[in-house]
């Protein structure tokens, strides 16, 4: 053994850690999953751009502004913002109201409820989301349509017929309908984060204010609301993102139309329904490449989506230890 | 907190109450409301779902433009959601699970949080979006396929079992770990032998929830496998049918015979799914248990 072997084997440490085979293949196989799910992300971006390439070279991001659904060959003309436009008002309108409902849930189940409603009503909730959403369509377009059509808009209509929202009723399939239905399909997702959010509020700081002598309500507005802030703003994000990616459900009710218009009762388009409803083929490649385009919008959106979210998550997160670290 | 500076005396005291009683009255409204929905909705499908549903409904198969009366069914989308649904957790759990082993086990934490943001952002991805995902990866050059179909399936089901296995790994006691490892046991064996079999009541439960949600998901086989035959099959090298999309074509037509299978068709999706979350929710109890009382 040569003095350099020595000098080597000196310095190893006595535990003497040999590289075993089995560690480094699970390593590697378990590694290679985590990369394969990078990478699988990146392959949606990359072939989602990648179908939206002959569209996007012939309209560039003129496609977004124009409002044009035309596939007659030699005159085809592309554009999304009638889809846009009703992504918009559908999904906004539908946080609105899911809002202050999911929060009112919420609130029911952690300071209102009697313990014998708690766990029943909070399983109920939990259920409400797992429904497909093929299934909360089936029931739109059959049941809920018709009676909105019948009862809900004409009073509506009746009572409010002013302001140009609430126009004349239209054939059933409208933008209304599509708005209940996704309030429906995010209430149950707010609701539940909410709810957790909630539980999660340090009993001290409940009793302490309650001691104080403020009103349940007080506290909800002093004590919880400001604690759960962050989680609750990440929580309507991500319904908000649901009911922007929401295609099948929304396509069974709204009806179809490439225009921009404030009647909620009539017939609309989102950017997931016209994908959906186009499904049985595209006449012709470029047709077919504007679809994917709209595609390529609802990720963009979805990515923001999400990243915002965790942004809110995460900046609530360093606050809340901040102030918890200061007080400490 | 100024917002909430809370004033004193009589009156004001009465009309803080009022305020106390209005704001709880309203959160009785707003859960009365969502428990309403959720029953209408579902008496709804069970109603009309129970006096459609027959034997013909998993035996026959449909007959399109039939102007008969000759008894229909949807035995080809049972047959291929069941081939779709099990190829797709075929395809996702091994996946989810080792990704979640490396993330728990292994990863350093800078990639850590990164892999597990970049589930979060396959959690988010449309439905429909990862429908034209696969169109263009698989369908543009190979043709619809049951593959394409649990493909798409399982895109969504990955980052729910991946999930779902990292949170019950979270919970495995470290001193379980330790004590594996200093009896000089390798660490992969302790990973595979120690840990992971301390999982499965949560990896079951996890996947469970997830062949529930994708059980019942549309938009990722319309692009896939959705030009189907009216024969039922098993093959997954062609497009099958579906419950979901047999749902959403029925639902869309005008023959009120075809609604009626679709309620039926929802009636068992809906079953399905009600009694799987319930199956789930017990054994994430039973398994929670077991991992804590330890």
């Amino acid at each position: 053994m040569s003095a350099a072997d020595l000098a080597e084997a000196a310095r190893r440490p006595f535990t003497g850690r040999r590289v075993r085979f089995g560690d480094l293949l699970l390593q590697l196989v378990a590694g290679a999953a985590a990369l394969a799910t990078t990478v699988l992300v990146g392959l949606i971006v990359w072939k989602v751009i990648d179908g939206a390439h002959l569209s996007i070279s012939k309209f560039g991001l003129g496609f977004v502004t124009r409002i044009a659904w035309n596939p007659v060959p030699g005159h085809e003309l592309y554009g999304a913002a009638s889809f846009l436009f009703g992504t918009a008002v559908t999904s906004f309108s539908a946080l609105l109201l899911a809002t202050p409902l999911a929060i009112g849930i919420a609130l029911f189940l952690t300071e209102l409820a009697p313990r014998s409603l708690q766990a029943p009503v909070t399983a109920l909730v939990e259920t409400l989301a797992a429904i497909p959403s093929v299934v909360v369509g089936l029931w739109g377009i059959l049941v809920l349509g018709p009676t909105l059509r019948d009862h809900v808009e004409p009073a509506l209509h009746g009572a409010l017929g002013f302001i140009p929202l609430f126009g004349p009723k239209g054939a059933g399939a409208s933008v209304f309908t599509a708005i209940v239905v996704l309030t429906i399909m995010i209430l149950p997702i707010v609701a539940s984060i909410s709810r957790e959010l909630f539980l999660s509020v340090p009993r001290e700081l409940k009793e302490g204010a309650l001691a104080l002598g403020t009103t349940r309500w007080e506290m909800v507005r002093g004590v919880m609301f400001p604690y759960a802030r962050g989680g609750i703003a990440a929580a309507l994000i991500l319904g908000f993102g649901r009911a922007i990616g929401e295609a099948i459900a929304v396509t069974q009710v709204i009806g179809g139309g490439v225009w921009i218009h404030w009647n909620l009762f009539d017939t609309g388009d989102t950017l997931g329904a016209k994908i959906a409803a186009s499904y049985q083929g595209a006449s012709t490649n470029l047709q077919a490449s504007s679809l994917i385009y709209l595609g390529l919008i609802l990720l963009a959106f979805s990515l923001v989506v999400n990243l915002a979210a965790q942004w809110v998550v995460r900046r609530a997160a360093r606050k809340q230890g901040a102030t918890r670290g200061g007080r400490g | 907190m100024s917002s909430a500076g809370f004033e004193l005396g009589g009156n004001r005291l009465a009309r803080r109450r009022r305020v106390n009683f209005g704001m709880e009255a309203l959160a009785w409204v707003a859960a009365a409301l969502a428990v309403s929905v959720l029953v209408v909705m579902v008496y709804a499908v069970a109603r009309r779902g129970w006096s459609q549903l027959n034997l013909d409904l998993i035996t026959k198969q449909p007959i399109p433009f039939s102007f008969t009366n000759a008894p229909q069914g949807l035995s080809n989308a049972f047959a291929g959601t069941i081939v779709l649904v099990a190829i797709a957790t075929l395809m996702a759990l091994p996946v989810g699970i080792l990704v979640a082993v490396y993330l728990n086990e292994f990863a350093p934490p800078t990639i850590r949080s990164a892999v597990t943001l970049v589930l979060d952002i396959l959690n988010g991805v449309p439905a429909i979006v990862i429908g034209i995902f696969v169109y263009g990866l698989v369908v543009l050059g190979h043709g619809q396929s049951g593959f394409a179909g649990s493909f798409a399936l399982a895109c969504l089901m990955l980052p729910l079992v991946a999930r779902a296995t990292m949170e019950v790994l979270a919970l495995v006691p470290n001193s379980l770990r330790e004590a594996a490892l200093g009896l000089g046991v390798a660490r992969w064996r302790t990973t595979v032998s120690i840990v992971l079999p301390q999982t499965i009541g949560g990896v079951l439960t996890g996947t469970v929830l997830a062949v529930a949600r994708v059980a019942g998901e549309t938009a990722p086989l319309l692009f896939t496998s959705s030009l189907v035959g009216n024969r039922p099959s098993w093959n997954p090298g062609h497009a099958l049918q579906s419950i979901p999309v047999a749902i959403f074509e029925l639902s869309e037509s005008s023959d009120p015979k075809d609604h009626a299978r679709a309620w039926a068709a929802a009636f068992v999706l809906l079953l399905f799914i009600m009694l799987a979350s319930l199956g789930a929710r017990w054994l994430a109890l039973r398994s929670r248990r077991k991992l804590t009382a330890g």
